[in-house]
């Protein structure tokens, strides 16, 4: 992978009358890389991503974007840079084609570089339809559209499957995963979709209050905060007081006192369980149930933070 | 691409915005069909003599026959100036005026206890009473309403047997139907004063803050756009706009109702031209800051309603106190709309609206220069 820096973010801040949204963010995202701002709404992911995109300026620290920053060098950013807003509405009686065609003239390109473009979003049966016609999902497509029209090095979405249904979704998530494969683009996505993230970026930065909580691949960052298995296990006796079975290496327990039930994660399912099964035999605990899933970014985000990231 | 000018992102904003107006049907028949209906309406009503009802109450203790007793005994003679005494019941009965000139009236005395006549008075099903006092004739009315003080004046030459006068006023009226005299003539050039406001404010304002609403100024100043195209081809495209709408308007005023411009066509397109620059500037001016159509359209309203009621567009906005006038006559409808008609109606020139045009130039650059200060893109 080229190693080369699109983006460099240091030490940035920025604050709206006495709400500090984004509160000394750095971090740089790589030529290719795929890099998700995940976090709770207010959690400052927006601010930061209009900041790269030359919308807000920040109070302090320094953005740069292909090396060059907003002050000095506007117009090659324009061209660097491809965005998607959260909730753009494009003009109503404008067809999918004009609309492409509007943007593309804004960046001095021909008809041919919509052709393509309506090709990569898949939408050549709605070319000819009114923006008003086409569903959530055929728009927000067309918002890719658009904000690939000018072929950028950088694509900055934020929030691009927000209130799109599961399918929609993935038609958009299927596009950007052709495009990392085909291209050498770089991404940063905005998401309170764990799924989203997990299954666009490379690497994820949760924030929370303007802040980095925690920032790496997704394997570091579950591993680093209990395990890849969450198992959660109820019990037919009711248990008093403090859980009668400890942590130890192979697994790691939290005790929900008042809905009776432990939630152990754990790295490796066959010792991890085979060590817990043993310890609760020896204390004549029975199971009353059982589930077994993978760890997820929400359960991240509740370990880091104890709320659950769409609150 | 030249440096200075990009006629490519120009073109493409300039299309966008004209397709955007276009396809829009509302657009459509509130810029064009409606004010050519309004002008035909109003044209019609106020080309010819209608006949009128007026309702009149009657308070006497006699029933109405006094009443009746005192309208004048219709010789054979003016059987050709008064209609008919109807009795349509004890209480009421209605009598007539011809007059193909001026239109027929009639008048409908209806027989009321004071009570009742002051509830019909308050609910303006009726506006004069008449009683009988001590032989002669009162008359209760609110001489600030005009259709009273009309009743009255036609009223009292009815009772007080007037009917020589009735034949003269008759003979000495003339009724004014030539063109540049009639209602209507004043009317269009009002009306296309009027469409140009309501376009450019409607069309400028509502547009920008329904864009910026939706996050389409956000999302277009985030590519190389330069901004001032934004604002130029949108403007454009409104003025073509109101060139056509306006055009069609006076074209089927002068097909119908046979109107004339009577004054400079040069005149007529920099009044045009100038009354579309003003409003521009306010357009923008209002449309500066706010994100939220609702306060988008109290701020529009604030600003075109005024102007609306009190620009002469309708009817002279001379019978406005003095003081009044003095504030009125700089509003920019009303210089829009007086040169408009001077140019219809007087016949003016180039040089007779030269200083409206100048004033209407600086107002529109002054709010234009103010409100792209203030001016927010998100």
């Amino acid at each position: 992978m080229n190693q080369e820096i699109v983006v460099k973010v240091e030490n940035v801040f920025k604050s709206f009358k006495t709400v500090k949204a984004v509160n000394g963010l750095s971090f740089d995202i790589k030529a290719g890389q795929f890099l998700a701002l995940l976090g709770p709404n207010g959690a400052g992911k927006t601010t930061m991503v209009e900041m790269i995109e030359g919308i807000q300026i920040p109070d302090s620290g320094q953005i740069y974007i292909g090396g060059k920053d907003w002050k000095h060098h506007g117009n090659e950013i324009h061209q660097f840079i491809g965005i998607s807003l959260q909730e753009t509405r494009f003009i109503d009686k404008l067809t999918v084609r004009e609309t492409l065609q509007v943007f593309a003239g804004l960046y001095g390109l021909d008809k041919k570089r919509v052709d393509e473009v309506i090709d990569i979003v898949s939408l050549e049966e709605k070319q000819k339809a009114y923006v008003v016609n086409l569903s959530g999902g055929q728009r927000q497509r067309l918002a890719l559209g658009i904000s690939i029209i000018n072929n950028p090095k950088l694509l900055l979405l934020d929030e691009p499957t927000t209130g799109l249904d599961p399918n929609a979704r993935r038609e958009v998530w299927h596009i950007l995963q052709k495009m990392r494969n085909e291209s050498n683009i770089s991404l940063l996505l905005t998401t309170h979709y764990m799924e989203e993230a997990e299954q666009l970026c490379d690497t994820i930065i949760i924030l929370d209050h303007g802040q980095i909580l925690q920032q790496g691949t997704l394997d570091d960052l579950i591993e680093a905060n209990g395990g890849k298995e969450i198992v959660e296990i109820t019990f037919k006796e009711t248990i008093t007081g403090d859980f009668p079975v400890q942590d130890v290496e192979a697994y790691h327990i939290d005790w929900d006192k008042t809905a009776q039930k432990a939630v152990i994660k754990l790295n490796d399912v066959d010792t991890g369980l085979k060590r817990f099964f043993a310890t609760i035999e020896q204390k004549n605990l029975n199971v009353a149930s059982f589930i077994s899933r993978k760890t997820t970014l929400d359960d991240l985000f509740i370990s880091l933070t104890g709320r659950h990231l769409n609150e | 691409m030249s440096k200075y000018f990009d006629f490519r992102q120009f073109w493409v904003l300039t299309v966008m915005h004209f397709k955007e107006l276009i396809r829009e049907p509302a657009v459509l028949f509130w810029g064009i069909v409606f004010p050519v209906l309004m002008s035909l309406g109003l044209g019609i009503a106020f080309s010819k003599t209608a006949d009128s009802q007026r309702n009149i109450a009657v308070v006497d203790t006699s029933h109405g026959h006094d009443f009746q007793d005192s309208i004048p005994a219709f010789p054979a003679m003016y059987n050709h100036l008064y209609a008919k005494v109807i009795p349509i019941n004890q209480a009421q009965f209605s009598f007539g005026i011809k007059n193909k000139k001026l239109g027929n009236v009639f008048f409908n005395f209806i027989h009321l206890s004071w009570h009742d006549a002051m509830v019909k008075l308050k609910r303006g099903e009726i506006n004069v009473i008449v009683s009988k006092e001590r032989g002669s004739f009162r008359y209760y009315f609110d001489p600030a309403n005009p259709d009273a003080q009309n009743s009255y004046m036609k009223l009292t030459k009815l009772l007080q047997r007037e009917r020589n006068a009735v034949i003269k006023n008759e003979d000495n009226v003339s009724v004014l139907s030539v063109p540049g005299t009639r209602y209507i003539d004043f009317l269009v050039p009002g009306l296309a004063a009027m469409g140009i406001m309501m376009s450019i404010m409607w069309g400028l304002s509502y547009g920008i803050i329904e864009k910026r609403s939706n996050k389409l100024l956000r999302r277009m100043v985030a590519t190389p756009m330069k901004k001032p195209y934004f604002i130029v081809s949108l403007f454009l495209v409104r003025i073509l706009m109101n060139f056509v709408e306006s055009a069609i308007l006076v074209l089927f005023a002068m097909l119908v109702f046979h109107i004339t411009i009577q004054g400079s066509i040069i005149a007529l397109f920099a009044v045009f031209f100038a009354g579309n620059v003003a409003f521009a500037g306010l357009a923008i001016f209002v449309s500066a800051r706010t994100s939220k159509t609702e306060i988008g359209n109290g701020l529009i309203n604030v600003v075109v309603m005024p102007m609306m009621m009190m620009s002469g567009i309708f009817f002279s906005y001379h019978n406005f106190p003095d003081i009044v006038i003095s504030i009125i006559k700089y509003l920019p409808l009303t210089i829009v709309a007086d040169s408009m008609r001077s140019i219809f109606i007087e016949g003016a020139g180039i040089m007779q609206v030269l200083v409206s045009v100048i004033v209407l130039s600086i107002t529109g650059l002054v709010f234009f220069i103010i409100g792209l200060k203030l001016f927010k893109w998100y």
